[in-house]
């Protein structure tokens, strides 16, 4: 069992992210995380998607996205093949900040950094791979961690275009 | 522009019908689509509406007419539970490849998502089971929309669209403009064929002494019957039979094997794992065609013909895939292929096929005294139609029963729910079917249990005078069911026998002529009656309740692992 990146881009149609949910709910397999953005084409939306299986259960389930009507490419990726990122925010009671030089380092070696202080609480923001994001929360609950959350992974492909350029160009 | 034409939504549906060439709709009116029949009233000269009973039975009917015509079938619904009663049928058509156009009512747009009077969502609940599914939510988009449904439906590997139409679509004016879409972007139905993987399927099929081929439902959507034959004869490859791939080569040709897979003809399933290379042409490995697919033709290369791309190592590894429309592949093929003979691969086959005539289907097909068995109705009615009717089954025994002992003489000639295999699927199925071909006999082979599941349908039958025979193996069990319980459940019957009405009543009631069938020297004649009726018959033949189908390849089985009865494996 890897994790697998799954990108998708799509005609702007109502429901597409219900019929690529479909097809992993059906096969029992849960997206782990998932983000839906427009693409830098005009028109086009992309979904990074992120899922545990093997390679051959994950092949078919791009190929069975890329099946639906509304999809115009998908495309599979182990992590060595694209460059990720994700973001968490963490809020910590203001206190705890102030009283405590130990937050302060702690921001500071997880190149972390602060986006907003009220007397009350301090935001603290955090992009990195989920392991890295995953450290800072392991060290900012012990500082009484109000909340936290995380985003979906974005990434892009380690090659020089996105490749869905070349298909609308022999496709349009 | 002066000229620019405003009409409505719905007389903009009507007019796109007349264009794309629609011949009839099946549907069932309600609250949410009434504008749209308000609209189909002025077009009742130019788009016959069928009326069923209820809208499984318009689905149903629609994929029967489909199936026959090989035109997308188009179905009408009311929102809510008009539309949820169409799915089965949705799910059907998705799984045998049948191209639908179904068009929802849907209430007024202010009033989505506050579940107004029969709401559902449509669309999400449709998506899963159909190859496309989009709400029309203003007038401006049903020219669109209703064109993409027509294109997307029929082309590629075919399949069910849903078009969920507004209340306020239907009603809101738009500018009348229509263009039939061609082309989408993000959807290629036609892939364009490589060479590549046709030059290696001919060599490894040039260089082969045991070839196979196994075809399906895409040579019949492909109408590449022709071709197959061509490429089987020019290679002297034997054939052999998915369930939906039956008419795909008649019955009589010297290379056809048959049916394949779990109750499929011996020679078929023997040859599958003897075979050196195997040439599958639209079809998909179904699990009732592979049995255990860790067993499946190991020994031989495999080439895959499909139109759809996922199909390929799905669950049988193909050595080669042709991605490509089935006839466009086989017309490719065949110049790269040498003539050749393999008279002892055919005559190796040979005895299988005798054995089966002598354990399986002499005595399932002889007259017997004691009592009627399917397999002797049906290839007595198959006969008495000169073997070139419109075969159109029920799902359980009497399917796989009328699979194995009807006979073909022509393409399109077998209507039956394979994939998903729907009980209460033969009886509307048959209106379709007749609709689509009123010059050929329509023979309607049914169980007393899916009989009753859309028995309503025998009043469209009445309204519309079709001539359809309708067959009924009435055992008083669910008799598929049964036979799985007398071979896994130590007979224990659960839930299998059937109390059943007097058919024969319920025949008169609709106006149907009919005739019981309750002792063996009662059939032929009763059939000849049958044959010669002009008009809806009712064939209610009493079947031994103990008559079951084989042989079997049980689940999980190799698909060489045979049982010719409840108890003997058969020892080739």
């Amino acid at each position: 069992m890897e994790l697998y990146t799954i990108t998708v881009f799509s005609e702007n149609q109502v429901g597409i992210l219900n019929q690529i949910a479909n097809i992993f709910t059906r096969r029992g397999l849960n997206i782990e995380s998932l983000s839906v953005s427009p693409s830098s084409i005009e028109g086009v939306h992309k979904f990074i998607i992120t899922c545990r299986s093997d390679r051959a259960m994950m092949q078919r389930v791009a190929r069975l996205i890329e099946k639906r009507v509304d999809v115009l490419k998908a495309y599979l990726y182990t992590d060595s093949e694209i460059v990720y990122q994700e973001i968490a925010l963490y809020k910590v009671p203001a206190d705890q900040l102030l009283d405590n030089s130990n937050v302060e380092r702690v921001i500071r070696e997880h190149n972390a950094r602060i986006l907003e202080i009220t007397r009350q609480y301090v935001i603290i923001e955090k992009t990195g791979h989920t392991a890295d994001t995953d450290a800072l929360f392991q060290e900012l609950k012990h500082y009484g961690l109000l909340q936290f959350v995380r985003s979906g992974r974005v990434a892009v492909t380690k090659g020089t275009e996105e490749q869905l350029t070349r298909f609308l160009l022999n496709h349009t | 522009m002066a000229n620019e034409e405003m009409i409505s939504g719905s007389e903009m549906l009507m007019r796109i019908l007349q264009r794309e060439g629609v011949e009839y709709v099946f549907g069932y009116p309600g609250g949410s689509i009434m504008p749209v029949y308000d609209a189909l009233y002025r077009h009742q000269g130019d788009i016959p509406h069928i009326l069923t009973r209820h809208e499984q039975g318009a689905i149903h009917a629609a994929e029967g007419y489909a199936r026959v015509s090989g035109k997308p079938g188009v179905v009408f619904s009311t929102s809510g539970p008009g539309a949820t009663n169409l799915v089965t049928g949705m799910a059907d058509a998705l799984a045998d490849s049948t191209p639908l156009v179904i068009i929802t009512g849907q209430v007024d747009t202010e009033h989505l998502g506050f579940d107004a009077f029969q709401e559902t969502d449509v669309v999400g609940m449709s998506l899963p089971v159909t190859k496309w599914s989009y709400q029309i939510r203003k007038a401006e988009d049903v020219a669109w929309a209703v064109a993409r449904a027509f294109y997307v439906a029929s082309t590629g590997r075919p399949g069910p669209v849903v078009l969920d139409f507004t209340h306020t679509a239907q009603c809101a004016k738009a500018v009348w403009d229509y263009h039939p879409c061609t082309r989408l972007r993000s959807y290629a139905p036609v892939p364009e064929i490589q060479s590549k993987p046709l030059a290696e399927a001919a060599v490894l099929l040039n260089s082969s002494r045991k070839p196979l081929i196994l075809a399906g439902h895409g040579v019949a959507l492909a109408k590449a019957e022709k071709q197959l034959a061509e490429v089987a004869e020019k290679i002297d490859a034997p054939v052999g039979l998915t369930l939906l791939g039956l008419s795909a080569l008649p019955s009589s040709h010297p290379l056809c094997l048959g049916m394949a897979g779990m109750h499929g003809n011996i020679p078929v399933n023997i040859a599958t794992n003897q075979a050196d290379v195997i040439l599958a042409v639209g079809m998909r490995f179904d699990n009732r065609v592979t049995g255990a697919t860790e067993h499946y033709a190991r020994q031989a290369k495999i080439i895959h013909i499909d139109i759809d791309e996922t199909e390929f190592n799905k669950s049988i590894p193909a050595d080669v895939a042709i991605h490509a429309d089935a006839r466009e592949a086989l017309d490719k093929l065949l110049p790269l292929l040498r003539r050749n003979e393999h008279a002892d691969w055919r005559a190796e086959l040979k005895p299988h096929a005798e054995a089966e005539e002598r354990l399986v289907i002499q005595p399932e097909t002889a007259e017997r005294e004691d009592c009627i068995h399917m397999g002797a109705v049906v290839s007595r009615v198959s006969a008495a139609f000169g073997d070139d009717a419109i075969v159109v089954t029920d799902v359980g025994l009497n399917q796989m029963m009328s699979a194995r002992y009807s006979r073909f003489t022509q393409p399109d000639s077998i209507v039956t729910s394979g994939g998903l295999g729907t009980m209460g699927f033969g009886l509307p199925a048959a209106i379709g079917a007749k609709l689509a071909r009123p010059d050929r006999e329509v023979v309607l082979f049914l169980g007393d249990g899916g009989f009753q599941m859309t028995m309503q349908e025998l009043g469209t039958i009445m309204e519309h005078n079709l001539d359809i025979k309708i067959v009924l193996l009435n055992n008083n069990f669910l008799g598929n069911v049964r036979q799985m319980q007398a071979m896994f459940c130590e007979r224990r019957f659960s839930a299998t026998p059937l109390a059943n009405p007097d058919f024969m009543k319920i025949a008169s009631a609709y106006g149907i002529a009919s005739e019981d069938v309750e002792r063996p020297e009662q059939l032929d004649d009763a059939i000849a009656r049958m044959a010669a009726h002009k008009g809806a018959f009712l064939l209610n033949v009493n079947i031994d309740e103990e008559n079951m189908v084989f042989p079997i390849t049980r689940g999980g089985d190799p698909v060489d692992t045979i049982y010719v009865n409840l108890t003997d494996r058969y020892q080739g």
